[in-house]
Parts: C-alpha cells; sequence; structure tokens
C-alpha cells in the first residue's frame, strides 16, 4: 500500500477541508479518490501504523497526506503547540489552532509558512482518507492534541500535555481512542509534581524574607513564563512584575489573548537599587550570565519540573528550585493512559523505558517512538546571543 | 517534620553564608519548642540514635514498587535517599498500584468532559494529601476502583477530602474509622527523634513506612537523611550556633561559652534568648572558651609598633585547640578537647586525655612529635577525619600539645589577666604537670623588628631547631593583651612565613556559585611537564580566590574572549606558549596525590598575582613542584 499513497498535491487554498465540503485537492485529483476507494475489508483491517508512522521527518499520516509536528520542512503540517520543537519554519502548508499560528508568526515571522489555516478545538476537520480533530492538551495556550481516525480507528497524538490546572490556557481534555500517543518527559515515577500554588508560595516567602535581593525566575518565555506570573497574580502577588526582553513579545501576546498578568515592565534601563525585592522572569540560560549583574544580589530561581531532581537544580547552580512543569508528571501521564481506554500507547520523547514497561506491566501494548528532534523545550532553548557585556 | 525538611531543602541551595543564617534564624522565630531545639540539635551534630542502613531502605522500596521502574529512577537520580522519597507510592497496599481498569472507549463528550471536571478538582495538593493517610487510601483505591467502571474519574478526587480536619491524636486507630477524614498528621521532628532514640532494631522498618507514607516528598527525603546519617547540608555547628544567637540578638561566643553545659531540646537557651528566662549557667566541669584569633601583619603595620610591648613565639603548622579539664561534681577529673569553633574533638585524640590531669584550660597546637621532633601538617593529617582511632594510628602519629596560653589555671578564671602574666602561670602550670605529651611553645627573643625579621626568615637557628619545618610563622602577643574572643584589633597579630609561589598557566575556568554565578571564578591551572609531543601543560591545581574583585573582572573577561571549548559550566581556555594567562599561585604545601595527573596536590592555593607580563612558555615546570616534594614525602613516610 505504501507505493500507492501518495499525498495529494499541494498549492491550493484550503487545504485542509472540513467533512462534508469537497476539497479543492479531491475534486482536482480524481486519482487520489480512486486510491482510497478502496474496498471496505481491506479498510477495517487497516492497522494503526499504517495510518500513522513514524519517519525521519516526524510522524507521517500518509492517508491524510500530512505530517504532525515535522521537524523537517514538509509539504503540509499539522501541529500541536508552538514550541519550537514542534513547531518549525519552512513548511508548506500548516494546520494548528489560531494561537500556535500567530506564535509561529512572531516567532519566525509573516512568511514562516506557505499557507496557513486555523482550526478551533472541538473542530473535525477531512484530510484525505482520515478526518482531524483538535482538543486542547493543556500544555501551553493554544496546544492541542490531534485526533486523527480513519474508519473505526482512532489515533490521539497529545503532543505536550498535562492534567494540572493552568490559568493561561485551556483545561487538557480527555479524548477516548484506540492508540493514545503520548509523550514522556516526566516519565520516572519520581517525577511527580506537586501543587505549582505551593510553589509560587516558595517563591514569595524567600521574596519576603530577602527583600533587599532581587529574584530571577527562569522559566521557558513560551507559557511556563506566563503560567508562573499568573500563578503569582493569583497568590495575591500585585506589585509590577519585571520581564527579560525575550520574554515580552510572547507575553504581551498572552495579554492580547486575554490571559491577565497584571502589571509588566520591561528589567531594561531599570535602577539596580530600584530592581530590590522584585520578581524578574527570564530565560533561563539568561539566569546564570552577565545579564544578572545589573539585579542586586540576584537570587536564581528556576520553574521547571526538572527541579523537582535536586541534582538537577544543583547543577544548574540554582538557589530557589521550583517544581512548576507544563507536562505531565508520572502519576499524570499514567492516569491518562489508563483513561483514554486505548489499547495500544505510542511512547515518544523522554523517558521511554520506564513508560513503555509500566504499560506493559497493566497489559498494554506499547513501544517507544524513535522521533528525533523532540526535548525539552527547557533544554534547547538557545543561549541569549553574543553575551554582550553589561 | 515538613518544616524542618522545608529548611534543610532550602539550606541545601543556598551558597550565602549570610543567607543561610536568616534561613536558619528565620526558621527558629517561626518554629516553636522543642521542634526547634531537636532541629538545632540535628544542626549541630548533637542528635545521636543508631542509624539505618541503606539496605533497609531499599527493602522498603522493594516491597512498594517495580524493581525495574526502582531502577531505572535510582539510575536517574543518582541518590537512595532522594529516590526513595520521590517515588513513595501514596498507597499504602504493596505493589497493587490503584488502576481503575480501562473504561471502554466512550468517544462521547460527555464522558470526556467528566474526565476533565476530575482532574481540574484533582488540584496537585491532592496527590500530595493522599500520601499522608495509608489506611485511608486504601478504602479510597478502592472507592475509585469501584467507580472506575461507571465513569472515568481516574485520579480520585475524594482524597483532597479531610485533609484539614486537625491532629485526632496518634493512638486513634485509623482503622476503626471507616471514614477517611481521620489522615494521621505528618510526624514532628520531636516525634522522630525521640521515637529513633528509643526505637528496637525490628520495629524501625515498620516505623519508617509508616512516617514515608506521612510525610510529603520533602520530608520524606529528610527523614531518610536523618535516619541513615547522611545529613550533609553545608553547615557547621558554629553556623547554626550564630544563628540561633541571632534570634536574642546575642554574640555566638555567649552561646559557645554555655553551650556544653546544654542539652536538645534547648529550652532553657530558647527561654533565655526570647527574654523569658535567665541565661542557662553551664555546668560543665570542663566548658570551652570562646577562642581569641591573630590579625595578620601587614609590612606597615610594623611602624606604629614598639618591640618592647610584644611577647613573639613561634606559629606552629598544626590544629589550634583548647584542652580543659575540670572537676565534677564528685571530684573526679573530666577532660575535654575542643577545637577552634568549640566542637568536641575529645574522641580522635584518646591517647591525649590522661595528660590532662590537673585542672585548667590550656590554649596550644595539636602536634605530631616523633622523637621529639615536631613533624609537618601533612603528616599530621593522617591522623585527622579518621573514623576508627586505632592502637595503631596512635602508635604511628603519637599526638602532642604544645601550650601557647593558659586561661584556667584549677577554679581561677586567668583570662581578664595580661599576656605575660598568663605566660607565667602557663610555665608553671605546664612544669607542673611535668608530662612529656604536653610542652611549652618558646618565646623567640629579639629586640627589633630586624631581629625578629631575621628570626622568622630562619626559625632554625633563632630556637626552633629542627624542628622549623613546621614553623608557620612569628606570633606577636601584645604583653598586656588580655584573652578575649574573637579578633580584637592590635592585641595578637600573626606573621606568616612567606608562601610557596609558582607561575602557572591558566586551563580551564568555571562558573562559580551564588553572588558569583555569572563569573567565571574557578581556575584549574598548570605547569609544564614533557610530554610525547614536545612539553605540555599539565593541571596541578584549582583556586578560585586569592584575587580582588577587579582581577576577577579582568580575569573573566579573559576567559570569555579566550575561550576555546565549552563543556557546561567548564571553559576550557586558550594555554599556548605565547598565548594565555600566567597566573602567580601561593600556596602552604605539597602533598602526593594519585588522583590528579600531576601527582601533586597543593594545599590552600590561591591566586596571589596576574602575571599579563609573562608568556605562558615562562611558566614553572613540574620538576619544581616535585623537587619540594620529595622533601615532604620523605618526612611522611620517616
Amino acid at each position: 500500500m505504501d507505493a500507492r499513497v501518495k499525498p495529494p498535491p499541494i498549492g491550493f487554498g484550503g487545504l485542509f477541508t472540513p467533512p462534508g465540503r469537497r476539497s479543492l485537492t479531491e475534486t482536482a485529483s480524481p486519482r487520489m479518490t480512486g486510491e482510497f476507494g478502496a474496498p471496505a475489508s481491506y479498510i477495517v483491517s487497516m492497522r494503526p501504523q499504517d495510518i500513522l508512522l513514524p519517519v525521519a521527518a516526524g510522524l507521517c499520516c500518509k492517508p491524510g497526506g500530512f505530517h504532525i509536528d515535522p521537524v523537517r520542512p514538509v509539504e503540509r503540517a499539522v501541529i500541536t503547540h508552538g514550541h519550537s520543537d514542534h513547531a518549525r519554519a519552512g513548511h508548506g502548508a500548516v494546520l494548528a489552532t489560531q494561537e500556535t499560528l500567530d506564535m509561529m508568526r512572531l516567532r519566525y515571522g509573516e512568511h514562516f509558512a506557505g499557507l496557513t489555516q486555523a482550526i478551533r478545538y472541538g473542530e473535525e476537520i477531512r484530510l484525505g482518507d482520515v478526518t482531524v480533530k483538535f482538543h486542547p492538551a493543556g500544555h501551553v495556550l493554544g496546544s492541542a492534541q490531534i485526533a486523527v481516525s480513519c474508519k473505526d480507528t482512532c489515533i490521539v497524538a497529545s503532543g505536550d500535555y498535562k492534567d494540572a490546572p493552568d490559568p493561561t490556557c485551556t483545561p487538557f481534555e480527555l479524548v477516548p481512542c484506540d492508540v493514545f500517543i503520548t509523550e514522556a518527559t516526566f516519565g520516572l515515577p519520581v517525577f511527580r509534581h506537586g501543587d505549582a500554588a505551593d510553589e509560587v508560595k516558595k517563591l514569595l516567602a524567600s521574596v519576603a524574607l530577602f527583600p533587599e535581593r532581587a529574584h530571577l525566575v527562569g522559566a521557558y518565555s513560551l507559557g511556563k513564563a506566563q503560567r508562573v506570573i499568573a500563578l503569582l497574580r493569583q497568590a495575591g502577588y500585585d506589585a509590577p512584575i519585571y520581564l527579560h526582553g525575550a520574554m515580552e513579545t510572547i507575553t504581551h501576546y498572552y495579554q492580547i489573548r486575554g490571559i491577565e498578568l497584571g502589571e509588566l515592565r520591561p528589567a531594561k534601563g531599570v535602577k539596580k537599587a530600584a530592581l530590590a525585592g522584585t520578581i524578574t522572569l527570564a530565560p533561563p540560560s539568561a539566569t546564570s550570565d552577565l545579564w544578572t549583574r545589573r539585579f542586586p544580589d540576584p537570587l536564581t530561581a528556576f520553574a521547571s519540573g526538572w527541579m523537582r531532581v535536586r541534582a538537577r537544580a544543583r547543577q544548574r547552580g540554582v538557589e530557589l528550585p521550583l517544581v512548576i512543569s507544563d507536562h505531565a508528571d508520572w502519576d499524570g501521564l499514567t492516569a491518562t493512559i489508563g483513561a483514554t481506554g486505548a489499547g495500544e500507547i505510542w511512547v515518544t520523547h523522554g523517558q521511554e523505558d520506564a513508560l513503555v514497561h509500566w504499560c506493559q506491566s497493566k497489559g498494554l501494548k506499547a513501544r517507544p517512538l524513535d522521533l528525533v528532534g523532540y526535548g525539552d523545550e527547557e533544554e534547547s532553548e538557545t543561549p541569549i546571543e553574543g553575551e554582550a557585556e553589561a | 517534620m515538613n518544616r524542618f525538611a522545608e529548611l534543610l531543602d532550602r539550606l541545601a541551595y543556598e551558597p550565602g553564608r549570610n543567607n543561610k543564617l536568616r534561613l536558619i534564624t528565620g526558621y527558629f522565630r517561626e518554629v516553636g519548642d522543642p521542634d526547634r531545639g531537636y532541629a538545632l540539635a540535628a544542626l549541630t551534630g548533637a542528635l545521636s540514635f543508631k542509624h539505618a542502613k541503606p539496605a533497609l531502605i531499599r527493602d522498603l522500596i522493594a516491597a512498594r514498587t517495580d524493581p525495574v521502574l526502582f531502577g531505572l529512577s535510582y539510575d536517574y537520580v543518582g541518590d537512595l535517599s532522594e529516590t526513595v522519597a520521590l517515588m513513595w507510592p501514596k498507597q499504602a497496599h504493596g505493589n497493587n498500584e490503584s488502576f481503575p481498569g480501562y473504561p471502554s472507549p466512550q468517544p462521547s463528550p460527555t464522558s470526556a468532559f467528566a474526565l476533565r471536571a476530575s482532574t481540574d478538582e484533582r488540584g496537585e495538593g491532592a496527590q500530595r494529601s493522599t500520601a499522608q493517610s495509608p489506611d485511608a487510601s486504601v478504602t479510597i483505591a478502592k472507592q475509585s476502583k469501584r467507580e472506575g467502571h461507571t465513569s472515568l474519574t481516574v485520579p480520585s478526587p475524594l482524597v483532597g477530602e479531610g485533609q484539614e480536619g486537625g491532629y485526632r491524636g496518634r493512638d486513634t486507630n485509623v482503622s476503626s474509622h471507616p471514614s477517611n477524614h481521620n489522615s494521621p498528621p505528618p510526624p514532628s521532628l520531636t516525634e522522630v527523634v525521640t521515637t529513633l532514640r528509643t526505637l528496637g532494631k525490628t520495629e524501625l522498618p515498620r516505623q519508617l513506612e509508616r512516617w514515608l507514607d506521612e510525610l510529603d516528598e520533602t520530608g520524606r527525603w529528610a527523614l531518610l537523611k536523618l535516619v541513615t546519617g547522611g545529613l550533609r547540608i553545608g553547615i557547621s555547628a558554629r553556623l547554626a550556633k550564630t544563628a540561633v544567637a541571632a534570634l536574642g540578638d546575642k554574640d555566638p561566643h555567649e552561646i559557645e561559652l554555655i553551650w556544653p553545659g546544654l542539652a536538645p531540646p534547648y529550652l532553657d537557651l530558647f527561654a533565655w534568648l526570647e527574654g523569658r528566662a535567665e541565661k542557662p549557667v553551664n555546668r560543665d566541669p570542663a566548658p570551652f572558651r570562646p577562642v581569641m584569633l591573630a590579625h595578620a601583619i601587614e609590612d606597615m603595620d610594623f611602624a606604629a609598633l614598639d618591640p618592647a610591648d610584644y611577647i613573639a613565639e613561634w606559629k606552629w603548622d598544626g590544629i589550634r585547640v583548647q584542652a580543659v579539664a575540670g572537676r565534677d561534681d564528685r571530684g573526679h577529673i573530666t577532660a575535654r578537647l575542643y577545637s577552634r569553633t568549640g566542637e568536641d574533638i575529645t574522641g580522635s585524640f584518646p591517647d591525649l586525655v590522661p595528660a590532662l590531669r590537673l585542672p585548667g584550660a590550656i590554649d596550644g597546637e595539636l602536634l605530631i612529635l616523633r622523637e621529639g621532633r615536631v613533624q609537618s601538617f601533612n603528616v599530621l593529617q593522617q591522623r585527622l577525619n579518621r573514623k576508627v582511632v586505632s592502637p595503631k594510628l596512635i602508635k604511628e602519629f603519637p599526638i602532642h600539645l604544645r601550650a601557647y596560653d593558659l586561661l584556667g589555671d584549677d577554679e581561677n578564671d586567668l583570662r581578664e589577666l595580661p599576656f605575660a602574666e598568663r605566660r607565667e602561670r602557663l610555665e608553671t602550670f605546664i612544669a607542673k604537670l611535668d608530662d612529656p605529651r604536653i610542652d611549652l611553645s618558646p618565646t623567640i627573643p629579639f629586640a627589633s623588628w630586624e631581629a625578629l625579621t631575621a628570626a622568622r626568615a630562619d626559625p632554625a637557628s633563632a630556637g626552633a631547631g629542627e624542628d622549623a619545618d613546621a614553623v608557620e610563622g612569628v606570633m606577636l602577643k601584645r604583653r598586656d593583651a588580655p584573652y578575649m574572643p574573637g579578633r580584637p584589633k592590635g592585641q595578637w597579630w600573626k606573621w606568616k612565613r612567606d608562601p610557596h609561589i609558582i607561575d602557572a598557566v591558566l586551563m580551564y575556568a568555571q562558573r562559580g556559585h551564588g553572588k558569583r554565578s555569572s563569573y567565571y571564578s574557578d581556575y584549574t591551572f598548570g605547569v609544564w611537564t614533557a610530554g610525547d609531543g614536545g612539553d605540555e601543560l599539565v593541571p596541578v591545581g584549582k583556586a578560585y580566590f586569592g584575587f580582588t574583585d577587579e582581577e576577577l573582572l579582568q580575569i573573566d573577561r579573559f576567559v570569555r574572549r579566550n575561550t576555546t571549548e565549552k563543556f557546561g559550566p567548564v571553559r576550557h581556555v586558550v594555554h599556548e606558549p605565547d598565548k594565555g594567562l600566567v597566573l602567580e599561585v601561593a600556596f602552604e604545601g605539597l602533598q602526593r596525590s594519585p588522583r590528579h595527573k600531576s601527582g601533586v596536590a597543593m594545599r590552600f592555593p590561591r591566586i596571589s598575582r596576574l602575571r599579563w607580563d609573562k608568556p605562558p612558555r615562562e611558566a614553572d615546570r613540574l620538576e619544581t613542584l616535585e623537587r619540594m616534594l620529595k622533601a615532604e614525602a620523605a618526612e611522611i613516610e620517616a
């Protein structure tokens, strides 16, 4: 079947068409319809890997003619969320939520893809021989799980997700399915993230204890930073919060989308003494470099699920580790896997071994998906350009 | 226990001394008796109970978790206590993790929402709370198991309930209450400490298991560190005492004075610090007295000093100690040896104790004496930090006390007397003691600074004789100086022998910690040696102080501009014959070290100067160090 299935040609608007409306592609290419009009018996026996298959460019849906979160430029990309390891520039066409598209535009510029199409949560679209439906993933603003259905088989590619509350994005939605593709960033039973509100309390207690010091909170600039700010506001902290320059654009975008973040100020140009007792959000790589010298006796905090492990925190020279994660922890992963009802689990980036082992011990079919190019966004965040003397 | 654990956790990350102090003082202020007293005992090493073996901890976790998952987790985390603390399963029913069965796929939006609602409610606090009630969570797990078939509720939101429902007494039999509103609260530090003291070995596993179920992650981590005796958090006893002193705005020396008479949980101490009671009286027959220290003298200081006002003596390169003997209520002699910070080190030097048979307090230096000759610090080091002081060790490294000063003579406190007078009393005291293990540190006769300079330059011919190698410099003490705690100005001066100096080449630089985390402030330096392809640099040491703030900025800039490779926080800095930075490194001594490629390790290395003027090819060679080493090594083996 591999030889017969070809992605539909590219180059028309409305590539991603809702069901019920015949797409231009299909009309223009009767050859395709013919090919997908295979005998029903053949289709019913379709195996999950005939629907989605890991290839070098990412997760490929041959019957739908697209890739999910491709790491190389492809003709048609369906993207789960805006983090740079999932959302890359240079695709022919991109289908994603409005927020994800906007974030890509902010990061890569106006021409990050040939064509774009926005899709809402709960919206269903027919692509080739499959239907694609987006569901909230609870990871960051606009993040989605993608349910790909073909005949009787439903596969959910969940991208990155978390089942913990987050004031800055739509909560995770459970999507029952036959095959669940899960991340495993924190796929070890040692990763159990507590209540993020408690971590923020720790930060505020530290600010109260050291009012003459500046608190620098390392946080990934898309999602984590805004969540920390929102949590600080929820905890009643109403002083201005300062931002590293690299955070301003995306944070402003969150505000435009109606996320209340209170008064935010750029840290740049503020007198050193005036930063005593303040909280500043910065990309993790900035919190241990020259940039920090503008702050009075800076205290370095870092908001990340990795902070659960002391050695990781110490390695980075973090003084105040805050266990706040935008990924599901071990309990979240295992609870979600169980609840989807999926009989087969594909495990992508992270600690695949442990999660695959767990699934198998629970009688589930499970295998690691060898996808390269995805990682923890905090690890991949590039250092600040040039380390300018400051 | 959780609050104490939080303190330990925070201290473990805090690099600054002052900030550590504030964290500890804040804890003492916030936490009541007797918990804070046991915390003080834990921080000062004053707690004693039999430690649990790691094997016991492994057994506990093995009974509850999948061995593969534990193995993978342990590999990742790398620390047993921490791995167990992190992955300790909430449910108290063995391997039987609650897994609510798989509901068959119901692709209807209602069921999806049902789950969403419950995950929202779940909050993360609920997760934690389950850990606190082993018995109750069994019930809950069963409940959610039942419910699993009818709804998609996975992480049961029920478990969050009843958390704030206060303490109902530990003795209440939880299982007799079917409701899950009766979680036992986590144990207090007091409960842990007092229970561990009396608990039998066979009861320990069950007790630990109970506590692990009740505590949160940080609490479990601290508990496991405490019971296995692995509580290494970079806090000295002195720092903890300084922090507690700050609670009552007192001088830490006052605490040191009364400390030997105090015992956990220090209720009398806290009452005094909070102004609720009189100062506790030290009834210890052999108490520690806060030590008097000297300032380093600079060349320009001499002009203002009159040689006639001072007595000079050798500064011996050993360990400064206070040897105290006193009579208890029954008239028996108690003898103790204290470090200069007041730590009781008597146990490490049992061979000295019999010599301390006259009531009094001697300020002196611990040395190793072989055939009447003082050995170098390297030799003394062989006797330090040993867990077991074997008869062999005692025989090979016979300990000796060289006396500088007398602070107490029988019942009399001599500290208010002028030094010259105390010195006379000391001479009488040592003569009366007449013990080969204790002798008098000789004074150096001198009439002018020039004469003393000459003596310092050549101790061997100025009275130190064969012991000259163990002389670290000269001490100057004002004749009229009383014995005052701390480092009072103008009373005592130390004039150290000039350090060894080499010129080495900067090879690698690493970022510092805390305030220095944005600076490359830890430097690995090397010297030249013949390699296969001609001369090459071999690292001989690491230094992270000695430079001024301005010099730090200069080196930092140099490192950033001349990095050849980066490995995480470490940068390789250019080091070629004609390109690189030469550092003048001062150090106190050398030791052979199989751990270093060069085979040598420096004692107390620091950057004394930046030699921008010197090309790396002119830096020192390893042979220079080896020559120095030969002289010292011969001594250890002697």
